[in-house]
């Protein structure tokens, strides 16, 4: 391997046969070169789906409740389901064990929210402090709600980047009142989300603060849960289903609708939702990896026949190099070499070739299910093997018929 | 040098076989220089290629400078060849993309001898026939006589026991296959057994030595005046 002698029979063997080297090589190169774009798109896909449950955390469990669509002990249908702060504790206490993150939400629509002569609607969140795990967003500056809020009905808010970017421009809103509907709110924290502009506008107030502000009573619009994953993500994915049909039916018996009613509450297992992207991702990936390793065998099978070719071309070397004490292994090793060389050398050409297209075109794409199509260092190692060992294969047959080759015969032939 | 005793070869031809040598009893001493006669299809390149550990008996012994050569696996017949043998054939059989240096260095590759050192015999040796001028000449640049001439420093280039010569002379004019046998008679000078196959008398007479095969056997082994090349030339 580390033979210069070696080497320099390699190179002399190539440059005599330049134009079948050339072409074999292209045949590998394309080959890694279409598997390595494909992979940094399927990763690219993972990347943008991924991005896109990003928004919220992805075990996330969610409530709301609508009219009632059947007739159910001797209830009309068309009678609007109202949750309440007892259906949330009544949910939380009996799944306690399940579940992590917990947050009841009252929520007021368009509200006007005003700093100075700024103003803005916005949708105003009566929150846990639980909801910022949820919605995963991030806190920058200064804190969520907090429990003592809640307890004291404190008039804090914490707002979104795109809020502050709004009413505060430069300025440092932590500290600072912002009205809601004329009531004033010391602004405690400022949050971002990887979900965007429409996650970045929203307002959260403790929601003792909220019901009782904004006549809420002991209303609430919606409950929001985390399910605790098990380390296996389809066991957390069946965890996360059972709990989520376990609610909707005690809610069910709770509120009197029928169990086959199927608009009055509703309950949304956002994991169900991954899950099925995920497998989707999946098979995109096992598809992508198909097709490219497809592409691969072409090149090889194309390398394996044009060392054939070589090899019965150099019938009557090989003959010579026998008769003058040549050694099987080392024809053996000559003819491999040089077949996972070529493999080698014009694999390792299609992969830097694509992975600088997936490093120039990557950033370019504007979509939101592709971002950062790339390819791993791991993915990059496995490509590479992948290709040595192609080489030895397409080198293994020709030459073991090299290594047969009888001097006698080869000589005689004239 | 080489000892055969009783040595059959036959060939499947399809359904039947071809007894090509029927019973070769075949001495040659160190020094010697032998040609082997006879007609095509007589077996003498099947007895030069036996000799030559391309080819292996059927039955009968073969020993060579005292080495028995019977059942060797493939390395150990290259390891053979490569130590014991120099081959030099009537189509040259020089690898035609390697210069007429490296060419003669090939055998010395194989010995695992250093480049350095390769290079120095390759160049000490075609000096002895010559073609220091052409050293880095490919063989297609070269005329039939010099690359008979790199072929001859090439089997040289090992130092073997044994020079085998297939037809040296069979692709060659007559001028050219005089100068060629006034070589290889200054090599059996200096000392190297040498065995030549060929079918010309003319060649046959310029050995020591004539063995006639016909039909797979000896039929007459006598020594000869040995005539001079440089008589023709």
């Amino acid at each position: 391997m580390f033979d210069i002698e070696r080497w320099q029979e390699i190179f002399e063997t190539l440059r005599k046969n330049k134009l079948q080297t050339l072409l074999t090589g292209l045949s590998v190169a394309s080959g890694i070169f279409i598997l390595v774009i494909l992979l940094g798109f399927s990763s690219g896909i993972q990347n943008g789906v991924k991005a896109q449950f990003e928004k919220d955390a992805t075990n996330q469990i969610n409530i709301w409740t609508r009219r009632t669509t059947k007739e159910y002990k001797g209830l009309n249908p068309g009678r609007r389901i109202q949750l309440k702060n007892q259906d949330f504790n009544k949910i939380s206490n009996e799944y306690a064990e399940f579940l992590e993150y917990k947050s009841a939400n009252y929520m007021i629509w368009r509200t006007l929210v005003n700093y100075g002569k700024e103003s803005n609607n916005y949708r105003v969140w009566g929150s846990l402090p639980d909801y910022q795990f949820i919605e995963n967003s991030d806190i920058g500056e200064g804190r969520f709600i907090n429990e003592s809020d809640l307890d004291n009905s404190s008039k804090v808010a914490v707002i979104g980047n795109k809020i502050k970017l709004d009413l505060f421009k430069d300025e440092d809103p932590i500290g600072k009142y912002i009205s809601i509907f004329g009531i004033n709110f010391k602004i405690i924290g400022l949050y971002y989300d990887p979900g965007g502009e429409d996650s970045e506008s929203q307002i959260y107030i403790p929601l003792t603060t909220a019901q009782k502000s904004f006549n809420g009573a002991d209303r609430i619009n919606n409950m929001s849960y985390t399910v605790k994953m098990p380390k296996n993500f389809d066991q957390g994915v069946e965890l996360s289903q059972n709990i989520a049909l376990a609610i909707e039916s005690d809610l069910k018996q709770m509120h009197t609708v029928a169990p086959n009613d199927l608009g009055a509450i509703r309950v949304n297992n956002n994991l169900e939702e991954a899950q099925k992207y995920y497998s989707l991702i999946d098979a995109i990936k096992l598809i992508f990896w198909f097709v490219g390793i497809g592409t691969i065998i072409a090149g090889v099978v194309g390398v394996g026949n044009i060392m054939l070719i070589i090899v019965k071309e150099r019938t009557k070397e090989i003959g010579i190099r026998k008769a003058l004490g040549a050694q099987p292994l080392s024809i053996v090793g000559m003819i491999m070499q040089e077949a996972i060389f070529v493999t080698m050398f014009s694999g390792m050409f299609g992969l830097i070739l694509g992975l600088a297209l997936l490093e120039v075109v990557g950033p370019l794409i504007k979509n939101d299910y592709i971002k950062y199509p790339q390819v791993d260092f791991n993915t990059a190692l496995t490509t590479v093997f992948i290709l040595v060992l192609a080489g030895a294969f397409a080198g293994f047959f020709p030459a073991y018929r090299a290594a047969k080759i009888k001097p006698i015969i080869a000589l005689r032939d004239e | 040098m080489i000892e055969i005793k009783d040595l059959h070869k036959s060939y499947d031809m399809g359904s039947n076989s071809l007894h090509v040598l029927k019973g070769i009893n075949f001495n040659v001493k160190e020094g010697e220089m032998v040609s082997i006669m006879g007609s095509s299809g007589s077996g003498k390149s099947t007895l030069l290629n036996i000799i030559g550990i391309l080819d292996e008996a059927d039955s009968g012994s073969y020993s060579l400078d005292g080495v028995p050569i019977k059942n060797l696996n493939e390395k150990v017949a290259a390891n053979y060849r490569n130590k014991f043998l120099g081959f030099v054939f009537q189509s040259f059989n020089l690898i035609n993309y390697k210069s007429a240096l490296d060419n003669v260095a090939l055998p010395l590759y194989y010995q695992g001898i250093k480049r350095k050192e390769r290079i120095e015999k390759a160049e000490y040796y075609l000096e002895k026939v010559g073609l220091t001028p052409w050293l880095s000449h490919l063989p297609s640049e070269l005329s039939g006589g010099q690359k008979q001439r790199v072929a001859i420093a090439r089997a040289l280039a090992s130092n073997p026991k044994v020079l085998l010569a297939d037809e040296p002379t069979g692709a060659l004019d007559s001028k050219t296959s005089q100068e060629v046998m006034e070589l290889i008679q200054g090599i059996n000078d200096e000392g190297k057994t040498i065995l030549i196959v060929t079918h010309e008398h003319d060649i046959a007479q310029m050995t020591k030595r004539i063995v006639h095969i016909k039909d797979g056997l000896i039929i007459d082994d006598s020594p000869v005046e040995q005539v001079r090349a440089s008589v023709y030339v």
